[in-house]
C-alpha cells in the first residue's frame, strides 16, 4: 500500500501523482517508442489501429464517460474526418493542415449535432445522434462528386510537401510514429482539460445538471463544447484512419461502427481515460482472438456467420452485469488487491445504492 | 429601513402550475446580514420560492429584485455569478467525484476559463488552480471536512453529504446563501453542528442566509426573522417567537380548534 505524503497542492495538480506513475508510464512510453523495432509488421499495424481507435475512443469517452451524453452516431464524425482528410490530401494539402481542418470540420458538425443535446437526454439523445449518423452515411453515399459514393475513394499517402521540400510518410513505421505522437498529444490535452475548470464542469453536468447550473455552469455552452471536442477527436482519428485504410467507402461509417465505438467505451471503462485505450485494444484484438479460437471449435459454431457479433454481445452483457466499470475498473480492483494483500475485502468496491436523488427538473 | 440595507426583495410573487397556485402574492424583504427563515407545512410553496430565486422557475406574476436589479430577467446560470449560492433539499452533489472536486466545481465562476490555455495547461492555469485550491482549503477547514477531502461523495454518509453541499455553496463565496432544509435527515448532534455553522456563516463570513426549515428549535436558534407560509400565501412575518405564537401559524400546523373538536371523542 502506497501512502503519499502531500506537502504541496501541486502534487494534486500534477498528472503523475507519484514515482510509480512516472516509472510505469515512462516504461509504457519507451515500449511504445520501441515498437517499430520489436514488433513485426502485422502487430505494428494492429498497434497503429489501437492508437487510432484510442483517439476516437478518447473523444467518445469525454462525451459519454465524462459529460454523460451518449452518442450513437460517432462513426459519422469519424467519417467526416476521414473524408475531409481524403479530399484535402488529394488536393495536395500538407498533412498538418489537412488534419487540423478535418478536426475543425468535425468539431463544427459536432457542435451542430450537439444542439438536440440541449433539449433531449438519455435514450432520446441516442436516437437523435443515431438518425444523424444515418443522414451522414447516406450523404457520403450520395455526394458522389466529392466522396466517390458507394464505389469508394482512394486515399494517398500521408504527405506534407510544398514543391520539392517536405516529407512523405509511406512506411508503416513512420505512420505509426505519427499516430503515436498524435495519440500522446490528444491524451495529454484531454487530461489537461479534465484537471481544469472545463473538465470539472463536464463532470458536474454528468452528475447533476440542476446543481451544475446553480454553480453557474452554462449547460448549453458546455454540452455543445463537449460535443465539439469529442467530434474533433473523432475527426483526428478519422483522418488517420483514412491514411491507414487507404480506401474509404460509406459502409465503413455505418451504425455498426458507431456501436463498436460505444462498445469500446463501455468495455474499456466509462469515466476513465485509460478505458478509451483499453477498449480500443479490446476492439482490435478481439477479431484476432476469435479467428484463433474459431478453428478449434466444432464447425457448426466456428464457421457460423455472425460469430463475432455474438461474442461481442456476450462480452458486453458480461461486462454490464459483472463489471460496469469495464476493463479499467477490473484493473483497479486487481491493483488494489495487490496493494492490500492479504487484506483485501470482497465488499471493498460495493457502493450502497443512493435513493435520495431528487426528481430531476426537466 | 434604508434601501441599501435590502439585499433581496420579493413583491407580490406568484407562480401557477396549471391550476395550482403554488405561490400567491408573496412579498418579503431580505436585509443584509440576517438569517431569514421560511417555514410552513408541506406544500406551502417554500421550495418553490427558492426555485424562483435561483431562476429554475419563471414567476407568473410579481417581481424579485436583488441589489436593486430585477432578478427575473437573469438566465439561471447567471444567478450564481450574482453571488447567490444554494443547497438542495435532496442533496445534489456530484456523486462520482471526490469531496475536493465537488468544492472545486463550486469555484467554477471564480476561475478564468480559456479553452486553449486549459488544453495546454499553461502556467496561468496552474497558478489559478493553486489559488482555487487555497480558497477551497479555507472552506474545508471552516467546516472541518479535512478527513473526507479525497473520499468519493457516493461513499459518504448522509450527514456528511449535507455538510459537503454546504461547503460547496460556501466555496462560491456567495453574498446570499439559500439553504433548503439544512437539517433534514440529520440527527440531533448534527443539527446542533449545523446551527453553529449557520451562525458562523452569518457572523464570521457576513453572508446573508435565506433558509427553509422545519426544525423549530434550529429555526429559533439561528433566525433573525421568520416568514410563515401556507398554501402559497404569507401567514405571518416577524421574530421566531412572534411567528410561533401567531394563531394563523398554529392553525396551519395543527388545524383550528373547530377541526380538533370534531375529532375529540365524547367523554364516556
Amino acid at each position: 500500500m502506497r501512502f503519499i505524503f502531500k506537502t504541496s497542492y501541486d502534487q494534486d495538480i500534477a498528472l503523475a501523482k507519484h514515482g510509480g506513475h512516472r516509472f510505469w508510464y515512462g516504461l509504457l512510453l519507451l515500449a511504445l517508442a520501441a515498437a517499430p523495432w520489436t514488433l513485426d509488421e502485422y502487430w505494428l499495424a494492429q498497434l497503429t489501429f489501437v492508437l487510432i481507435y484510442g483517439i476516437v475512443g478518447l473523444g467518445l469517452m469525454l462525451l459519454a464517460g465524462f459529460t454523460g451524453l451518449f452518442s450513437l452516431g460517432h462513426a459519422a464524425f469519424l467519417g467526416v474526418g476521414a473524408y475531409t482528410e481524403a479530399v484535402l490530401a488529394a488536393q495536395g494539402w500538407p498533412f498538418p493542415l489537412s488534419i487540423a481542418m478535418a478536426a475543425l470540420l468535425s468539431a463544427a458538425v459536432g457542435a451542430v449535432v450537439g444542439l438536440p443535446a440541449l433539449r433531449v437526454k438519455g435514450i432520446y439523445l441516442g436516437l437523435a445522434t443515431l438518425s444523424f449518423a444515418f443522414i451522414v452515411e447516406e450523404g457520403l453515399a450520395r455526394w458522389e462528386s466529392v466522396t466517390g459514393g458507394n464505389a469508394g475513394k482512394m486515399v494517398g499517402a500521408m504527405q506534407a510537401r510544398i514543391g520539392d521540400w517536405g516529407w512523405t510518410v509511406d512506411s508503416a513505421e513512420g505512420f505509426y510514429a505519427v499516430c503515436l505522437l498524435l495519440a500522446i498529444t490528444c491524451t495529454l490535452a484531454v487530461l489537461n482539460l479534465l484537471r481544469a475548470p472545463t473538465g470539472r464542469a463536464f463532470v458536474a453536468i454528468r452528475d447533476s445538471e440542476i446543481s451544475a447550473q446553480s454553480m453557474g455552469i452554462h449547460l448549453a455552452y458546455y454540452k455543445t463544447l463537449s460535443f465539439a471536442i469529442s467530434a474533433a477527436l473523432a475527426g483526428i482519428g478519422g483522418a488517420l484512419y483514412a491514411h491507414k485504410i487507404r480506401f474509404l467507402s460509406p459502409d465503413q461509417f455505418s451504425v455498426l461502427q458507431s456501436i463498436d465505438l460505444l462498445l469500446m467505451v463501455v468495455i474499456g471503462g466509462p469515466g476513465s481515460v485509460h478505458g478509451a485505450f483499453l477498449g480500443a485494444a479490446f476492439l482490435i484484438t478481439m477479431p484476432q482472438l476469435i479467428a484463433l479460437v474459431k478453428d478449434g471449435l466444432p464447425a457448426a459454431i466456428g464457421q457460423a456467420p455472425g460469430l463475432q457479433g455474438a461474442v461481442y454481445g456476450l462480452v458486453l452483457i458480461a461486462f454490464v452485469l459483472f463489471e460496469p466499470l469495464g476493463i479499467y475498473g477490473r484493473w483497479v480492483k486487481v491493483r488494489t488487491w495487490l496493494q492490500l494483500f492479504p487484506f483485501y475485502r470482497r465488499g471493498l468496491f460495493k457502493r450502497q445504492k443512493a435513493f435520495q436523488k431528487s426528481d430531476r427538473l426537466k | 429601513m434604508r434601501a441599501d440595507e435590502i439585499l433581496l426583495s420579493a413583491q407580490d410573487l406568484s407562480v401557477r402550475f396549471g391550476g395550482v397556485l403554488a405561490v400567491n402574492k408573496v412579498s418579503f424583504e431580505l436585509r443584509r446580514g440576517e438569517v431569514f427563515t421560511l417555514i410552513g407545512p408541506n406544500g406551502a410553496g417554500k421550495t418553490t420560492v427558492f426555485n424562483l430565486i435561483s431562476r429554475i422557475y419563471q414567476p407568473t406574476g410579481g417581481r424579485i429584485d436583488y441589489l436593486g436589479q430585477p432578478l427575473t430577467t437573469v438566465p439561471p446560470h447567471r444567478v450564481a455569478g450574482l453571488g447567490i449560492a444554494r443547497t438542495f433539499q435532496n442533496i445534489e452533489l456530484f456523486e462520482h467525484a471526490t469531496v475536493l472536486q465537488n468544492l472545486l466545481i463550486g469555484r467554477h465562476l471564480r476561475h478564468s476559463r480559456r479553452l486553449w490555455a486549459e488544453l495546454l495547461f499553461l502556467p496561468a492555469v496552474r497558478e489559478a488552480e493553486r489559488q482555487t485550491r487555497r480558497k477551497v482549503e479555507e472552506v474545508i477547514e471552516f467546516l472541518d471536512l479535512q478527513h473526507y477531502r479525497d473520499t468519493l461523495v457516493a461513499g459518504l454518509p448522509y450527514g456528511v453529504r449535507k455538510v459537503v453541499e454546504l461547503a460547496r455553496a460556501l466555496a462560491m463565496e456567495p453574498r446570499l446563501l439559500l439553504l433548503d432544509e439544512p437539517s433534514s435527515g440529520l440527527n440531533a448532534e448534527e443539527t446542533g453542528d449545523m446551527a453553529f455553522w449557520i451562525q458562523d456563516i452569518q457572523q464570521l463570513l457576513g453572508i446573508t442566509v435565506l433558509m427553509v426549515e422545519h426544525d423549530m428549535s434550529l429555526v429559533s436558534r439561528v433566525s433573525d426573522r421568520v416568514l410563515a407560509m401556507s398554501q402559497g400565501e404569507v401567514l405571518a412575518l416577524g421574530t421566531p417567537a412572534e411567528v410561533q405564537a401567531h394563531p394563523g401559524v398554529i392553525e396551519a400546523y395543527l388545524g383550528s380548534a373547530d377541526d380538533a373538536s370534531s375529532l375529540r371523542r365524547a367523554v364516556a
